[in-house]
């Protein structure tokens, strides 16, 4: 709601870059370091070794943020109610690990041991939330019980054979291998995605220039559409270069917008922003704390099981769960690399998609150099410092500005 | 009188762990009427507060509404009951923006969705009602002064027509300006009808738009006063313990010790 309208075009855009300013300097940042960074880091890796821009390896490196995105995502919600949940590497794990049992051992059909495994990622994350929200007990203290527990059953689970291969034509395979070759597939949802942001602003815009309220001058609404256009269709293109829209992609960015309108436009999402902001407050309000706080970390499970489904799709196989420590630290990280704050309520489903972007960038830029994966680590982690130490300094000068 | 008052309460007590922070507490807020409850620090105000709001219930007693017995056990009660409620402390969202705070747990929406814009616009009417200036509804509370804070809070509790309004030191962090506008506020909503219970150190503010004046003392009654026929000493005095009151002030005998 920036940029209020009918002014003279100078003063406005003065006004713009001022409130801009004004929001930055008062902790509302967002996502803009994060979007810097990445361009930043991809201009480095392009200059080091001119394949980094290559259709393959940034269609590639779009399907590989999947499966940590979307355990990311599951992230996202529990740092907006100001909790952390460090059981999602563990229940990816495990969902992937009921699937194969129930598909390849027991013979299920596929979309019955798929729908099977992400339930049972709810049931989890349900069942944290309930001995979070009912006896107070920290939610990463039962989360961590929960990683060690559903890490115990994972092993149980796979006990005789260890790994199962999955069926690499199967469904779960085709969620990364599939792929929409019609160039149109790709050029569409980016034409979607621009027409439905140009059309909810345009409403917007109506009704408050009915209402007589403040509202977005139309060049303003075309900037910003063009913009997201720009960005969406130039990663079409690159897409299209290569195999075309991958179908995992797909997935991810309709479950991102769809959780955001949930999360931004819902009397639901405003009450689990409400939670980060101030449990007490919101109890006042009449927020039914409990139930959020288990809805929270049913979406997380849910949101876990989802990602090991992807993970797995990606090699076509479930292992021993020995990768879900770095998995969840990865998961965690993204989250907060792409700007949801760690003290609650800030962030949006778009940062896990932005901090996954960069995760993968460093790895994938890392792998093209052939540099070790030990300075990847370390480079990971010195973008996470700088992420929370963006996000504590944020938040101390939006506090210290409000009590002044 | 024949009127029911709009609230009572009966013997209503709240203890945590070894602290008796309300005990045998009785009140009467009557419509139409501004009952201002004193007492020192630690005296149970905020607790007898969070008591009505049904933010954290009494362990014994009677809670009356219009002469009839009701339980208010979780906010949303007090809420359906039209009793709206301005918390010393923890009262706003910080991340939320103004509207955001205003429209907690009482979102408008069309079909699901957020209805943003015309939460927006009875936001700006109820500021603009009360005389309340916020530079902008759409930055986060935690941008705003103490005093625009306090502002906030209270266009939020008149959201949706209370009953009785229950204000808890809403003036402690306020300028000069500002108190006057709030207790201006609080006369024209006594005339309008509401029952109004508030909270404040201030004699001064007390005897401005008081009617009664209920001293606790202690988690106890200790003494309730016509404020326009009791002198502000008599009333400091009950509040320091200097002087002792009947712990069950009737109604009727009014005037002191
Ligand atoms: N949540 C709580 N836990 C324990 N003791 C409390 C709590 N809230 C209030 N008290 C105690 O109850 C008494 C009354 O407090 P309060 O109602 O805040 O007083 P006042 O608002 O009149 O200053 C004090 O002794 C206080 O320490
Ligand atoms: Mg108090």
């Amino acid at each position: 709601m920036t940029g209020r309208a009918s002014t003279a075009p100078g003063r406005r855009v003065k006004r713009a870059l001022g409130q801009a300013w004004e929001r930055l300097s008062q902790g509302e940042s967002g996502s803009l370091p994060v979007v810097l960074g990445l361009v930043l880091l991809w201009a480095v890796f392009q200059g080091l070794n001119g394949n980094f821009f290559s259709p393959r390896n940034l269609s590639n490196l779009s399907v590989d943020i999947v499966g940590t995105g979307l355990i990311a995502v599951g992230i996202v919600f529990v740092l907006l109610i100001g909790e952390i949940d460090l059981s999602v590497g563990s229940v990816s794990a495990l969902a992937a690990a009921v699937f194969a049992v129930l598909n390849v051992n027991e013979g299920l059909p596929e979309w019955l041991a798929l729908v099977i495994a992400v339930l049972a990622g709810a049931l989890i994350g349900a069942l944290h939330g309930f001995f979070f929200a009912r006896f107070g007990v920290p939610a990463f203290v039962v989360t961590l019980a929960g990683l060690l527990a559903w890490n115990g059953l994972t092993l149980y689970l796979l006990g005789q054979s260890g790994t199962i291969n999955l069926d690499d034509q199967g469904l779960v395979a085709k969620l990364t291998s599939y792929y929409f070759h019609d160039i149109a597939a790709a050029y569409g949802l980016a034409a979607l995605g621009a027409a439905v942001f140009f059309l909810a602003a345009c409403r917007d815009r109506r009704r408050r220039k009915a209402a007589a309220m403040p509202y977005r001058p139309l060049r303003e609404i075309a900037v910003r559409t063009g913009l997201i256009a720009a960005v969406a269709f130039a990663a079409a293109y690159v897409l299209n270069q290569f195999q075309g829209l991958p179908l995992a992609l797909l997935i991810f960015v309709v479950l991102v917008a769809a959780l955001d309108v949930l999360l931004r436009r819902t009397p639901y999402g405003r009450r689990v922003y409400a939670l980060g902001g101030g449990v007490e407050a919101a109890r006042r309000a009449g927020v039914r704390v409990a139930w959020v706080r288990v809805s929270v970390l049913t979406v997380s499970g849910t949101m876990a099981a989802l990602g090991g489904l992807f993970l797995a799709s990606r090699i076509t196989s479930v292992g021993q769960p020995s990768t879900s420590g770095i998995l969840v630290l990865n998961a965690i990280a993204a989250a907060v690399i792409g700007g949801t704050s760690l003290f609650g309520g800030h962030g949006r489903t778009w940062c896990a998609v932005l901090g996954m972007l960069v995760i993968q960038s460093i790895s994938s830029g890392m792998a093209l150099l052939s540099i070790q994966s030990a300075l990847q680590f370390m480079i990971t982690g010195g973008v996470l410092l700088a992420a929370v130490v963006l996000d504590s300094v944020s938040r101390r000068s939006q506090k210290s500005r409000g009590r002044a | 009188m024949s009127d029911p008052p709009l609230l009572a309460l009966r013997g209503v007590s709240k203890r945590f762990g070894a602290v008796h922070a309300l005990d045998d507490v009785e009140l009467e807020i009557h419509t139409g009427e501004v009952v201002a409850l004193l007492g020192d620090n630690g005296a149970g105000k905020s607790t007898l507060v969070k008591v009505i709001a049904g933010v954290d219930p009494a362990d014994r007693g009677v809670m009356e509404w219009d002469g009839r017995a009701v339980q208010v056990k979780r906010p949303h009660d007090a809420q359906a009951l039209g009793i709206a409620t301005v918390y010393q402390d923890l009262a706003l969202c910080e991340n939320l923006d103004v509207v955001g705070n205003v429209f907690l747990g009482r979102e408008v929406r069309r079909v699901g969705i957020l209805d943003e814009v015309e939460m927006e616009r009875r936001t700006l009417g109820l500021l603009a009602a009360l005389s309340i200036r916020v530079p902008d509804v759409r930055l986060p509370v935690a941008t705003l002064s103490g005093g625009q804070r306090q502002t906030v809070a209270i266009s939020r509790s008149l959201l949706g027509e209370p009953r009785l309004l229950l204000l808890d030191e809403p003036t402690a962090s306020l300028g000069v300006e500002q108190t006057a506008q709030v207790l201006d506020l609080v006369e024209r909503l006594r005339d309008r009808g509401l029952g109004v219970l508030l909270i404040s150190h201030n004699m001064g503010d007390v005897k401005a738009v008081a009617d009664h004046a209920a001293v606790l003392r202690l988690g106890r009654n200790n003494g309730f006063f016509d404020v326009t026929t009791t002198s502000q000493e008599q009333i400091i005095s009950s509040i320091t313990g200097a002087t002792s009151h009947a712990r069950r002030p009737p109604r009727t005998g009014e005037a002191g010790p």
